[in-house]
């Protein structure tokens, strides 16, 4: 390799093995990282440099609450080296690096989708550069055009009536995790050559359009990585060499970050598992005693900073689809290795204390990767963090390190893939609640009438009848499934021409893993509404046109999320259904098919979209969020609906099962280090159970009912709300509303 | 073998140490002024429940309870039923492995043999006044059993917190909390003191079942003052939360 005299110096101390002669971030990390067993009494607190910083921010930050956008940079469309060099605070800022010019200054990408730039800009009082209008309607297709030009008659009423929603047709399709890493690794001259020698192996292949394909990507990864260096070197670095320390690693790990969130409006632009390899780096500084803790801290802090300060030009729409303007740069924390040790570095900690030092705050979407094996120290003081910050989820490191070994991270919310080996692509999800009411009208929407489903009878009962029921229901998602993957095999070979990850996936193997990533959504409410078929009496009350629009119920049946198999095994049934049924069909790219039980916080407008239901809900009422019970049905305490959701089966829902769980401080205990021993009791409980993923707020109602009331006072009120955390008082009115009406659990 | 069920939590953190499994049992014969469960009187307020069923509800939440929890009998007063719960409690450590504890106003204990409490690992001992006079008044019965209960216990090195309801006017006079903090002092097994402030979150039940209270309109005890008296028992050595 010709570049091994500089990797002598960069590489100094650290212990060689196969990753020296080929990317193998997994292996160096393996070889060289400091398991971390202790507590937190070593943290430091903000640097004077990471205080200037912060307060240079928050003033434009609030501003831009105000606005919703700061400003935009319109006139341009942005690319990894489109804009100039940017600074909050020059002088102080350790980490460098803007998206655009100028802090929260969004860029624009219309290769993801024309419309969506234009309404964005158009709805925050901006309007694009005319010439760029011109180029992308006269001369430059983009992906969501092309998107459209696929869809059938039914995958558009599908999207129209709500039955399917949230598909990434319009915007970049996010949920890739480039391998950041890798830059401060091995520099990008290395990856470019890397990629250059994997190119050639298919010279003498025969040119199938795969291989044609592969070698136009391989090619496009191969500049991205020369912009790239070139984008750091117009801030002052060389970057095609490897990091000589921690300040370079993290600087050339974050700008790696930075090409992608420069190229990519994805939905959610997650960046991977930084923390324990970045303690490589900082350890070896304070072992040769050329960084002390707090520069350490300040390392971290002010990666942090440039983390939250992330923004993509979405529309009002997207927003209130999100609650607010989540980017999910989730980095995932913790977990344990293979081996048996524990991936728990000091920088672990370091991660999780900047909620301390720049206070609580959605993003990064911090993710701890929780094993019962976990040590103390570490459990003790993420279950502190989460009682007094509420802004750090869990998922479990003991289902997923069986699954995808010990070098996955989380994209998004809970999706977990292993680094730069493997990616998805993502799918949204189906409205399993709407699903069963098409079954038992026959296909025909219960709001407009129209018919959807094409080619189904309604069921004309007077009483509803489980079985006849789940026989519908059954060829109903049969039907929804089909039209469903045919919907994403389009969208998903539309963003590859159209809007391909090429820097992301410059920071992937060369073959890699890619699943399709489906969903569901109204879990709970089909589950309650096929309970209450089975064990009340339900019947329809049908409109002139023959409609069930409402339900009437007599009789009491058991509901999901108290522990009751009953119910239960109802939810345990619909998640391996309908999992069968995307199974049976041809994904794109040979992807295999997953599923999400995950709403975001489109279990809002899921619920507006959907009439009444046989549970009791009505017309218009919010779905719960995920896995989640509905909204005050779960009472029998938090361990009781912690159960209810560990009986869904991960296997059945490979790209992770959420559970938002939210329970008052009084409930851990009566003092604090009762609540830490507790909760963290509560985790390890929960994954025992093989439950997944816990999003924990330890909150009150009356502390949101104020907040809602009076936003000035909580500008900084974090809540956890489905996989990913908001500002609470950026949320819609609705949205708050939905959030005050969930369970807060007063007791365990 | 079966008994009288009030009502149950299953993942109390304020009964005993971890998580805990609570079940109030019903029939009581304390008639405390202040008691915020006077649903839980009557023996008949329960329902009938076999310890086979409870033991296999129990155990579907062992895997929280087993950590440092486990389960707590309260009441009411438990043992007006302690054939019930000493069946429930040998087979909760028996089939399910948990801790369990006992939470108890003392006074039936006399006419339990020692060998009776292998069944409890941790006894929560509710003492309502140390002046006997002051006791009567506030629950119609004299403080003498509960506190040979609490001199037994010591004896038998059982270990035990002691909880305590702080009632403004009633039992915060600063010469009861001195003899309270003397008299848990010349204890040997007590590992906690446990300072409860008085709420009106029993109210509404006196309201719902009719019955005259006593208590109406009266302030409840702040945290301010709950926690002076728990740093009298710190002057003393004793763990008090």
């Amino acid at each position: 390799m010709g570049c091994e005299k500089t990797n002598q110096s960069a590489w100094r101390g650290f212990i060689p093995g196969p990753w020296t002669t080929r990317v193998d971030v997994r292996g160096f990390i393996q070889k060289n990282y400091t398991p971390y067993k202790g507590n937190d009494s070593f943290l430091a607190g903000p640097s004077a440099k990471t205080l200037k910083v912060w307060e240079a921010l928050e003033p434009l930050i609030a501003e831009e609450r105000k606005k919703g956008v700061l400003a935009v940079s319109a006139d341009r469309p942005s690319s990894i080296t489109a804009h100039a060099p940017g600074y909050i605070a020059k002088e102080h800022e350790t980490i460098v690096g803007l998206q655009t010019d100028a802090p929260l200054k969004r860029a624009i990408m219309p290769n993801g989708g024309l419309r969506m730039v234009e309404n964005g800009l158009e709805a925050y009082g901006f309007s694009l550069a005319p010439e760029l209008h011109e180029i992308w309607t006269k001369y430059r297709k983009d992906h969501n055009q092309a998107v459209f030009d696929a869809y059938t008659p039914e995958i558009m009423a599908c999207r129209k009536s709500g039955v399917i929603t949230g598909l990434p047709d319009a915007y970049g399709r996010g949920r890739i995790i480039g391998d950041y890493r890798r830059v401060a690794l091995y520099g990008t001259a290395w990856l470019q050559k890397e990629k250059a020698r994997e190119k050639a192996l298919s010279e003498s292949f025969d040119f199938t359009e795969e291989v044609i394909r592969e070698r136009e990507e391989m090619s496009e990864q191969i500049r991205a990585l020369g912009e790239l260096a070139a984008m750091a070197k117009s801030y002052g670095f060389d970057i095609s060499r490897p990091a000589e320390n921690a300040r370079e690693a993290v600087q050339w790990l974050y700008f790696g970050y930075l090409a992608a969130v420069k190229e990519q409006n994805g939905a959610a632009m997650s960046i991977g598992r930084i923390s324990t390899f970045l303690d490589i780096y900082i350890q070896r500084d304070l072992d040769e005693g050329i960084l002390g803790e707090e520069q350490a801290q300040e390392l971290i802090d002010q990666l942090v900073i440039k983390l939250r300060i992330v923004r993509f030009l979405r529309t009002p729409e997207y927003d209130q689809l999100f609650g607010g303007d989540p980017t999910w740069v989730t980095e995932s924390i913790g977990g344990m290795g293979e081996d048996g040790r524990t991936l728990v570095t000091r920088s672990s900690f370091r991660i999780l204390h900047t909620l301390y030092n720049l206070g609580p705050a959605p993003e990064p979407n911090l993710t701890v990767l929780w094993s019962t094996e976990l040590p103390k120290g570490f459990k003790d003081f993420c279950s502190k963090v989460s009682i007094e910050t509420s802004s750090i989820q869990y998922e479990s490191d003991d289902l997923m390190r069986e699954q995808w070994g010990d070098d996955y991270a989380i994209a998004c919310c809970v999706s977990a893939m292993r680094v730069g080996k493997q990616m998805q692509f993502f799918g949204a999800r189906a409205n399993l609640a709407k699903a069963l009411l098409y079954a038992i009208n026959g296909g025909r929407d219960e709001k407009t009438g129209a018919i959807v489903a094409p080619g189904f009878e309604p069921i004309t009962d007077e009483v509803l009848d489980y079985e006849v029921v789940i026989a519908k229901f059954d060829a109903m998602i049969e039907w929804l499934a089909n039209t469903y993957v045919r919907a994403l095999n389009a969208i998903h070979y539309m963003h590859d021409k159209y809007h391909y990850e090429r820097l992301e996936m410059a920071l992937h193997d060369k073959d890699i893993y890619r699943t399709m990533a489906c969903g569901i959504a109204g879990l709970s409410v089909a589950a309650d509404s096929l309970a209450a078929i089975r064990y009340a009496t339900v019947k329809p009350i049908r409109n002139a046109e023959g409609v069930a629009v409402d339900f009437e119920i007599t009789g009491h049946f058991p509901t999901y999320g108290n522990n009751d198999d009953r119910a239960d095994e109802i939810a345990v049934w619909l998640v391996e259904a309908f999992m069968a049924k995307i199974k049976k069909h041809k994904c794109y790219r040979k992807a295999v098919p997953t599923q999400s039980v995950l709403t975001i916080t489109s279990n809002v407008v899921y619920g507006k979209k959907t009439g009444n239901t046989p549970d009791g809900r009505r017309s218009g009422q919010p779905f719960a969020p995920g896995a989640n019970p509905s909204n005050g049905r779960d009472t029998h305490g938090f361990l009781a609906t912690g159960l209810s959701v560990a009986k869904l089966p991960y296997e059945s829902a490979l790209d992770g099962i959420s559970w938002t769980a939210s329970a008052t401080p009084a409930a851990f205990g009566q003092n604090l280090p009762d609540r830490i021993k507790n909760l963290a009791n509560c985790l390890d409980g929960f994954c025992a159970s093989k439950g997944f993923h816990m999003n924990v707020n330890v909150l009150s109602r009356e502390v949101l009912e104020e907040a809602m009331e009076n936003p000035e006072k909580y500008p900084n009120l974090t809540i956890r709300v489905s996989g990913y955390a908001v500002n609470f008082v950026k949320l819609s009115r609705d949205h708050q509303r939905e959030v005050i009406d969930r369970t807060f659990h007063v007791k365990l | 073998m079966h008994g009288f069920v009030h009502s149950t939590e299953r993942g109390s953190a304020v009964d005993g140490p971890g998580i805990r499994y609570l079940l109030f049992l019903s029939g009581c014969a304390f008639r405390c002024l202040y008691c915020h469960n006077p649903d839980t009187w009557k023996l008949q307020a329960g329902e009938r429940h076999e310890v086979n069923e409870l033991v296999t509800e129990i155990g579907k939440y062992a895997e929280f309870l087993k950590r440092g929890g486990g389960v707590t009998v309260s009441g009411g007063e438990p043992l007006m039923q302690a054939g019930f719960v000493r069946e429930l409690f040998l087979r909760v450590q028996a089939d399910l492995g948990l801790h369990t504890c006992l939470d108890t106003n003392g006074y039936l204990a006399a006419d339990l043999p020692d060998d009776w409490f292998d069944c409890v690992d941790l006894v929560l001992l509710d003492i309502k006044h140390i002046d006997d006079a002051r006791h009567r008044a506030l629950t119609g019965f004299s403080n003498g059993p509960v506190l040979a209960f609490a001199r037994r216990l010591s004896a038998m090195r059982k270990p035990m917190w002691i909880r305590h309801v702080l009632l403004p006017g009633h039992s915060d006079a600063p010469e009861d909390v001195e003899a309270l903090t003397e008299f848990v002092k010349s204890l040997g097994s007590v590992e906690r003191v446990e300072i409860l402030p008085f709420h009106q979150m029993g109210e509404a039940k006196w309201r719902d079942s009719g019955m005259a209270y006593a208590l109406e309109g009266k302030p409840a005890c702040s945290q301010e003052q709950a926690e002076a008296v728990r740093e009298r028992f710190r002057a003393s050595g004793i763990d008090a939360r």
